[in-house]
């Protein structure tokens, strides 16, 4: 692929969404990202993630303000094929009779001409773009007879095919096991090398700071906007979150000098498991648990 | 017996209505594969039922039935996109509302006017009485239906499987709706002189649901449905001559069967391989 000079730029100009029902659900959001960076767009459910792609993308009208993509309004700059989507898993009609070649395939759509046969070139693009992903043996499957992380990955396939400098995916990690999402990451890595600018929404705070360079946290509007170390502090992350993000204070819970540093804590997005020395169960408020806590440090004054 | 076979054949009739019946059921069928796939089902029983009016104004104004039909058909369409955007309604309420309107409306035109069309051959379609006028609409329909299929079949795939990656692609997804809506109306006009408003449904729901059942691919989906559509057409057609019954009752209950057939035996999403499927994840699991 050439690589052009000027890296592209993606700019939120004080947008405005307001839905029929007069729910204003983004008010004078407003960032600038460039070419060469993955960005992370986070905030809670509703917080207005899902509007704000919509928005990029053309979806919804903003009531004020603009959507530039290299200086190009939205609409025109969809005709130039300027931004591919990865849609959430949920979205996908799975049982539609399609294959992962055919998905692919539909990728190469705007470089077709008007009865979209594909040419020897689309092919070829769209061999590499399966290939990339680790997925050209998958290519004659039908879409639901794959994993979780292999579906995420076609579509991948799919908007790399697109060959499109900016690429927005809603929730990747959603439903896809560990090993994918560092395939995927990788993966994400080598675009942002190329130049490519990628806006993830995801509410899976762990994993941010592990790739994204960029993050932008929403809640309605722009709470804080920048490089991932300025952005992603405790202060701005309690206000995005609010009360909503779960706590685990270790001196408040039934975790004690025993257990020192052998605690074990699993964790998905939602309230964290803790288990103790020895791989007894913790809980997060010691009131209520006095029985435990003592049962515990006799054990413990025993050994 | 052999000239027993062949005998409806030999009435001019005959002939034709097999004949414009094969076209009209491969045709239908064809756009059943997207009708199925977009989940229109309901939408095209409401333009088969709203066409209605359409015959009786034209057939009042001495217009070509076609013309009239198709009118109302989308105008009833244009009817429901624009009380559900104006409504808290959920679709399926306001699709009921409108086309039952509309076909009220239709039977009360009839009923005033009942010299100049009858009221059986719209409801219950009349091949039989095919006038050649009327063949040449139904050909032309066809025709001009299978040719926009032909040019933009893959567009409308990835409109029915994925709107958001044709509006993002910057492919004019308005467009694609009114294309599609269009072709639904088109062949349910086309439809209702061989099955009649009641079933027209069948013909533009049935071939594409059971070749969904036997085939992942789409465009082995398209050859089935449109083999089953021809078929089932032809042969509903000739064999209702020998039961001397309804030419629609006998295609679409013949499409039933071939559904039947398939619901219970296809070898990958049917009946009996779904249960064997089970009893063999329980045996590997124990």
């Amino acid at each position: 692929m050439i690589a052009s000079t000027t890296p592209i730029e993606l700019s939120v100009d004080n947008v405005t969404v307001s839905y029929r029902n007069g729910h204003v659900a983004l008010r004078d959001t407003t960032f600038q990202l460039k070419g060469g960076s993955i960005c992370a767009l986070v905030g809670v459910n509703g917080s207005g993630k899902s509007t704000l792609f919509k928005a990029i993308m053309g979806f919804v009208k903003p009531a004020r303000g603009k959507v530039l993509i290299d200086g190009l309004e939205v609409r025109t700059a969809l005709k130039k094929n300027r931004v591919a989507y990865v849609p959430q898993t949920e979205e996908v009609d799975w049982s539609f009779p399609v294959s992962v070649w055919d998905v692919v395939m539909m990728g190469r759509y705007a470089y077709m001409g008007l009865m979209r046969i594909p040419r020897a070139e689309d092919r070829k693009i769209a061999e590499e773009s399966l290939t990339r992903v680790g997925m050209w043996e998958f290519r004659e499957r039908q879409i639901g007879e794959l994993s979780g992380g292999q579906k995420k990955r076609v579509f991948l396939a799919r908007a790399l095919a697109q060959r499109t400098r900016v690429i927005l995916l809603d929730e990747p990690f959603t439903g896809v096991d560990v090993k994918t999402e560092l395939t995927i990451i990788e993966l994400l890595r080598s675009l942002r090398a190329e130049g490519h600018l990628m806006l993830v929404s995801t509410h899976n705070l762990g994993s941010v700071p592990e790739f994204c360079d960029q993050v932008v946290l929403i809640n309605r509007t722009v709470l804080a906007a920048g490089a991932t170390e300025d952005v992603f502090t405790q202060e701005n992350l309690v206000k995005a979150f609010g009360g909503v993000l779960r706590h685990f204070h270790f001196d408040k819970s039934t975790v004690q000098k025993h257990d020192g540093k052998a605690v074990t804590l699993l964790t998905d997005d939602e309230r964290p498991l803790v288990f103790g020395k020895g791989g007894h169960l913790e809980y997060s408020r010691r009131e209520g648990k006095e029985a435990v806590v003592e049962e515990r440090a006799e054990e413990e004054d025993d050994r | 017996m052999i000239e027993t076979l062949v005998s409806p054949l030999q009435y001019d009739y005959m002939l034709k209505a097999i004949l414009v019946s094969g076209l009209i059921g491969g045709v239908c069928a064809f756009l059943s594969c997207f009708i199925t796939l977009k989940g229109w089902s309901l939408m095209g029983d409401a333009l088969a039922h709203s066409v209605v009016p359409g015959v009786a104004i034209a057939y009042a104004l001495g217009l070509p039935f076609a013309v009239g039909a198709f009118g109302t058909g989308l105008l009833a369409a244009v009817g429901m996109a624009f009380v559900k955007v104006k409504t808290r309604l959920r679709e399926d309420a306001v699709i009921g509302i409108v086309f039952t309107a509309f076909f009220a409306f239709g039977l009360f035109l009839i009923s005033l006017n009942p010299s100049s069309v009858n009221l059986r051959t719209i409801v219950f379609g009349n091949i039989l009485g095919i006038s050649d006028p009327d063949v040449w609409q139904m050909i032309i329909i066809s025709g001009l239906t299978l040719a926009v299929l032909a040019i933009k079949w893959r567009d409308l795939l990835l409109f029915c499987f994925d709107t958001n990656q044709a509006r993002a692609m910057g492919l004019n997804v308005t467009a694609l709706h009114y294309t599609l809506l269009t072709l639904l109306s088109a062949t349910a006009v086309a439809a209702l002189q061989t099955v009649g408003a009641c079933l027209v449904v069948a013909m533009l729901v049935t071939p594409g649901a059971t070749a969904y059942l036997l085939t992942d691919r789409f465009g082995r989906m398209i050859g089935i449905a449109s083999s089953m559509g021809v078929a089932t057409s032809l042969v509903g057609a000739y064999a209702s001559y020998f039961f001397d019954g309804s030419t629609g009752g006998c295609i679409v209950t013949l499409q039933t069967l071939v559904f039947l057939a398939v619901f219970v035996f296809a070898p990958k999403h049917g009946v009996l391989a779904a249960r064997s499927k089970r009893r063999l994840a329980a045996e590997g699991a124990s």
